[in-house]
């Protein structure tokens, strides 16, 4: 017969034990729920989803481009110039949404340790460099004949300059770190730090008194644009959405294989 | 119905100035991001083939390794 005798070496050994035990198991879930993803086994179907991607950003952008350009109405005050909002809203949308992405992965791969995050995050960044300078050019072609200035100091504006100065040296830094974990740092860092300009960029209209109108598309309240505009703005959306997807697969195709490339050195 | 499409009431140039930027931008990231892909996978395609056989062996028990190799031979 044996019996548990519980003194203070007990707790002494038992809970360090116990947060081992809880910690590897913590990292064979992260495992299960990781190798899913692996890059080994999604390179499949990463590397034949771009033709069809491409194909479905056609259509959507020809309907999309026809539904913006000549189906849509004028607009009572701004005339035919509030076309550019078919362009301009969807790429300001998405360079928000990617840049939150890039955040997000960076926290989780200093969470996880999985390498795998900062490689999406990377893929992620050119397309959302793109869509910001689309942003900023369009909507300073908008400026001109609706403010009658190609640029103002406008918070919206300025916070939007931010944060293509963030995506700017996020794709720097990959580029200047040879050294892959301190790439990985550094980048994490600014994209986590140029998060916090994301609230900015979306609040700035109902902070400041700026150039910019309030939001006028609202998930949880009411939207005060019309169907008629709305339609063609939801379909641009999801044309600009497949194209970053595109570029996504394949810029994440590329980096997967110059991993593999490096892989066939070590050989 | 093609001169006012053109003209869009005199706003034609603002409004195809900001599309056209728009598409030419797309286009060439697409370009650009497919070269650097096609140029990753000719290089890997070329040090594949300079390996010995027992290192081709070896580097063949990737499934990721053949799938490269498949999708440079398509180009």
């Amino acid at each position: 017969m044996t019996f548990l005798l519980i003194t203070p070496s007990t707790f002494l050994i038992g809970i360090p034990n116990i947060i081992k035990t809880k910690l590897s198991f913590f990292n064979i879930y992260n495992l299960k729920m990781f190798k899913l993803f692996e890059p080994n086994k999604i390179f499949k179907i990463t590397s034949r989803a771009p033709k069809y991607v491409l194909f479905l950003f056609i259509v959507v952008l020809t309907v999309g481009l026809t539904e913006a350009l000549v189906l849509s109405p004028k607009d009572y005050k701004q005339s035919q110039v509030v076309r550019i909002m078919y362009v301009h809203v969807p790429a300001a949308w998405i360079s928000l949404g990617i840049f939150s992405s890039l955040a997000l992965l960076s926290i989780g791969s200093f969470v996880f340790k999985n390498k795998n995050f900062s490689l999406i995050a990377k893929s992620l960044a050119p397309s959302g460099f793109i869509f910001n300078i689309i942003a900023l050019v369009t909507g300073s072609i908008w400026g001109k004949p609706t403010w009658g200035t190609w640029w103002a100091w406008d918070a919206r504006i300025t916070s939007m300059l931010i944060l293509v100065l963030f995506y700017g040296m996020y794709i720097l830094a990959w580029r200047i770190y040879e050294n892959k974990e301190q790439a990985t740092k550094i980048t994490s860092m600014i994209a986590i730090l140029g998060a916090i300009n994301v609230p900015i960029i979306k609040f700035s209209v109902d902070w400041w008194n700026t150039l910019h109108q309030p939001a006028s598309i609202n998930i949880l309240a009411d939207t005060s644009i019309h169907i008629s505009m709305l339609i063609p703005l939801g379909i641009m959306t999801a044309a600009f959405a497949l194209f970053s997807l595109l570029i996504f697969l394949m810029k994440y195709n590329t980096e997967l294989i110059k991993v593999k490339n490096k892989g066939l050195d070590r050989l | 119905m093609i001169n006012e499409i053109i003209s869009m009431d005199g706003y034609g140039s603002y409004v195809w100035s900001a599309f056209s930027f728009t598409l030419i931008s797309f286009a060439t990231l697409y370009f650009v991001t497919k070269l650097q892909l096609l140029k990753e996978q000719k290089r890997f395609a070329s040090k594949f083939g300079s390996l010995n056989e027992e290192k081709i062996r070896a580097a063949s028990l990737q499934n990721i390794n053949i799938e490269i190799l498949s999708n440079t031979s398509k180009i």
